[in-house]
């Protein structure tokens, strides 16, 4: 079994740290795992995405044409992806950040307002975190604790404080389902 | 067992720290940098060298100078950078230093771009400097392999004193995944006989790459060829998949490689038998393994993210025995396995002419696709 | 219409494309382009003159310029001027080099052309860090400054003082004009401007190698507003790099010269 997951949005919406949670999620659960970003000058102030493959074999590439899951911060990301997503997939929507609704109907959609759920658990910031709790909540790639664990065991001492955060993001957007 | 997840760029500094690197320089470039900015702070925690050149000429000449002192040392940079290098690795090569060299390709020619690429095989394979010298060029596939490699590079440059050169590219520099770190190696104190080291009672030691008597410099190249003989015959390295039963073949290595792996998997599942080869020493090539399954296969497919470059190789050892098809992006374009995965089933489906080079049936295709851009 | 009173007192010069720059917010390249096109364009040299991009942020400077413009690898932009130059005599060349292009990679090349006097400008941009690499160390990075490869502070023990550039130029007797201007205040803007122009003038009348090395920011590396970046400039560059002529050779007539209108 193999998942694709593309992350996407503006730069410092924390769209590579998302997709590096879910690598350490992954690999602590004895998966396969890579996790690619998106390099070079487009990184500054512009969409910023990863690629974060998960699998049970050794990972031959590390970016697909057609993903099972994508996270849209943003609008931009919205349209880029929504049509490479393979039939079947899941894409979840950062309602926040997008003046339109998806239109495929062959994949599964999750709308949520992260930014305004982050607002409200304190900090907009962690809107990338609440995406990636809806994500894990409507999808079969790993145990939703994998998520917690990760955050509490590969964050850096010094950004401990925020995990307790991170974890309420992640539950927050754990409520939300696929329409 | 202690993963790590683990940026390629980073995964190779830190092997070479374990592996004993006493001295590094380098030079920023993109997609490479992230390896001298980590040695930046890691060497001079550990009281090691570190300096950052003035240029990459510099850089290479100052690897030069710490291999003459018989010392583990190493460089890093990317496509263009790599170029500037090509004197001193030429000079190194004539000397015959031991000395480890990383290069993270990126889109060229001239300036071209960041982005993944494969370009510089024949530059680093055929020994881009001037003169008849060959390198060991070394081509990791997945981060662990970028470790495992390096810390090899390491012994062999020391083997063979050569030139060692592990050649990625920026997705594999870019990439996170989980790997094992070797333990450390203590930094080796017997330094080798031949190094200059200023030791009073051993005699005069003279490191040169000059041979102004053409007998000399006859002399030498033969050494050389010879030890690059030995080279050949120990250390070829390489990884297949799906053999056994194999009908077709695809032939890549690194990036191409792993690519190549998801579309060879995807057409199992349709139903093709066709394995993979993917190089890992590119240079020496695994030119007997790729004779023998030449034998096996009805027809191969090589995959590269250049203008069939190793393609050479591949058709050095099929020796017309069996029709190839080639499958290239350039200029930091790099292949979805959907892409490969159809050239498979275009290569299943058959029959290919052996008439035609692969290279320019792949080329009119990419005209039609792609524009002539003239 | 109060076509009285309108009087135009700023517009894009005709030496500029109408495009928006990748420059970040707030960096000074955007302002040292703005002087060159002004003063080429009030010199009338604009269909006369070809400009060379270094390996740098200013990469793409030919996006923004409305005239003939080469880009060259990285630190050789004077050397490919030289070819211009010494192919095309009538032309203005000139150099637009960041200081890891100039004063690192480079440093040859430039040493070379301003001590053979050759007749091009250089406009040399110093804002102490390798910008479009992501802000490593450069010569011109200040004793003690943090950059992504001198992670714990320039120590100069280890890696070297700063290069003055434009003092180390000025000892060549090639060089007819050398002086360092500043682009944080209007003040200094405009005479940084002023000394634009003169360089250009020195390469008309054939007087010799000129250069300008402008003080600039670079908040996105320097992890600063664009207003604290200036202000810091002012503090620390300004100290370590002063302001002022290092050469400026006799023959150079400042008030006269005229473009070829
Ligand atoms: C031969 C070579 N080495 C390294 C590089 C990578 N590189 C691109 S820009 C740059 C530094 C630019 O810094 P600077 O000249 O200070 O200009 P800035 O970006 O700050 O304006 C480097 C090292 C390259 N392109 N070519
Ligand atoms: S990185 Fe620095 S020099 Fe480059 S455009 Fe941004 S602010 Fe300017």
């Amino acid at each position: 079994m193999q998942t694709e997951v593309i992350i996407s949005g503006f730069g410092g919406q924390g769209t590579l740290y998302a997709g590096q949670v879910l690598a350490y999620a992954a690999m602590d659960e004895g998966k396969q795992v890579t996790w690619i970003p998106s390099y070079g000058p487009e990184m500054r102030g512009g969409t910023a995405n990863c690629t974060v493959v998960i699998s049970d074999e050794e990972i031959g590439s590390p970016t697909v044409k057609h993903p099972k899951a994508v996270l849209a911060l943003n609008l931009p990301s919205l349209d880029k992806y929504e049509d490479m997503i393979a039939p079947g997939g899941c894409l979840v929507v950062n309602e926040s950040m997008v003046n339109r609704k998806p239109e495929r109907t062959d994949i599964r959609v999750v709308m949520l307002p992260a930014n305004e759920i982050a607002r409200e658990i304190g900090n907009e910031r962690a809107a990338n975190m609440v995406m990636l709790g809806a994500l894990l909540a409507n999808m079969d790639i790993l145990p939703n604790e994998a998520l917690e664990k990760a955050l509490k065991n590969h964050t850096a001492q010094r950004l401990q404080k925020f995990v307790e955060m991170n974890i309420q993001a992640l539950r927050r957007g754990g409520e939300y389902r696929a329409s | 067992m202690a993963l790590e997840l683990i940026k390629g760029n980073v995964a190779v500094a830190e092997a070479a720290v374990r592996a004993g690197l006493v001295s590094y320089f380098g030079y920023p470039i993109t997609p490479q940098t992230e390896l001298l900015e980590y040695l930046s702070a890691r060497m001079p925690e550990l009281n090691r060298a570190f300096v950052q050149a003035e240029s990459e000429l510099g850089a290479i000449n100052m690897v030069y100078g710490a291999a003459c002192t018989g010392r583990r040392t190493m460089t890093s940079s990317s496509s263009p950078g790599v170029s500037l290098m090509q004197e001193g690795l030429s000079y190194i090569s004539c000397t015959e230093l031991p000395v480890v060299i990383v290069d993270v390709v990126r889109g060229g020619p001239g300036l071209g771009n960041i982005a993944p690429s494969q370009s510089d095989y024949n530059q680093a394979t055929r020994g881009g400097g001037h003169g008849e010298y060959h390198q060991i060029v070394l081509a990791p596939a997945s981060v662990q392999e970028a470790i495992d490699l390096t810390t090899l590079a390491f012994d062999l440059a020391e083997k063979y004193r050569s030139v060692v050169m592990v050649l990625m590219d920026g997705s594999l520099g870019q990439m996170m995944e989980p790997a094992e770190l070797p333990p450390f190696q203590p930094i080796k104190t017997e330094i080798p006989d031949w190094a200059v080291r200023g030791i009073p009672g051993r005699g005069k030691h003279v490191l040169t790459s000059i041979n102004i008597d053409p007998p000399a410099q006859e002399r030498t190249n033969i050494r050389l060829m010879t030890r690059w003989q030995q080279v050949e015959a120990n250390e070829v390295r390489y990884k297949g998949y799906y053999l056994e039963d194999a009908e077709y073949l695809v032939v890549g290595y690194g990036t191409a490689g792993r690519i190549s792996l998801s579309a060879v998997r995807a057409a199992r599942e349709k139903g093709i038998k066709v394995g993979l080869l993917r190089p890992i020493s590119l240079a020496p090539f695994p030119f007997k393994v790729l004779s023998d399954l030449a034998e096996q296969v009805k027809a191969l497919l090589v995959v590269e993210m250049n203008n069939g470059q190793m393609l050479e190789d591949v058709r050095l050892a099929v020796a017309n025995r069996k029709p190839i098809a080639f499958y290239g992006r350039m200029g930091g374009m790099v292949p979805f396995a959907d892409d490969v995965l159809q050239e498979i089933e275009a290569l299943a489906a058959g029959p290919l002419s052996q008439e035609e080079h692969p290279r320019d049936r792949w080329l009119a295709k990419m005209r039609v696709e792609f524009g002539t851009g003239a | 219409m109060l076509d009285t009173d309108v009087k135009v007192v700023y517009q894009r010069p005709r030496g500029f494309e109408e495009l928006p720059t990748h420059y970040c917010p707030g960096c000074t390249h955007g302002v040292a382009h703005r002087l060159i096109a002004e003063v080429l364009e009030e010199m009338g040299e604009l269909e006369h003159t070809i400009g060379v991009a270094p390996v740098g942020c200013a990469v793409f400077a030919y996006n923004y310029f409305a005239f003939d413009f080469v880009e060259a690898p990285h630190g050789r932009a004077p050397a490919m001027a030289t070819g211009i130059k010494r192919s095309l005599p009538d032309a203005t060349v000139f150099t637009y080099q960041g200081d890891g292009d100039l004063a690192s990679i480079g440093m040859g090349e430039i040493v070379a052309a301003a001590s053979r006097g050759e007749l091009i400008t250089v406009i040399f941009i110093n804002n102490t860090n390798y910008g479009m690499t992501g802000g490593q160390m450069a010569p011109t990075t200040l004793p003690g400054q943090v950059t992504t490869s001198s992670p714990m502070g320039r120590d100069v023990e280890r890696q070297g003082y700063p290069i003055r550039t434009a003092e180390l130029l000025s000892s060549l007797d090639g060089a007819a004009y050398v002086v360092r201007r500043s682009l944080h205040d209007p003040k200094n803007i405009r005479m940084a401007k002023k000394a634009i122009r003169t360089a250009f003038e020195v390469q008309k009348q054939g007087l010799g190698f000129s250069m300008v090395e402008l003080l600039s920011t670079c908040p996105t590396n320097w992890g600063m507003t664009p207003a604290n970046a200036r202000v810091w400039l002012a503090e620390h560059m300004v100290p370590y790099y002063p302001i002022g002529d290092f050469k400026v050779s006799s023959s150079i007539a400042y008030d006269k010269p005229k473009g070829r209108d």
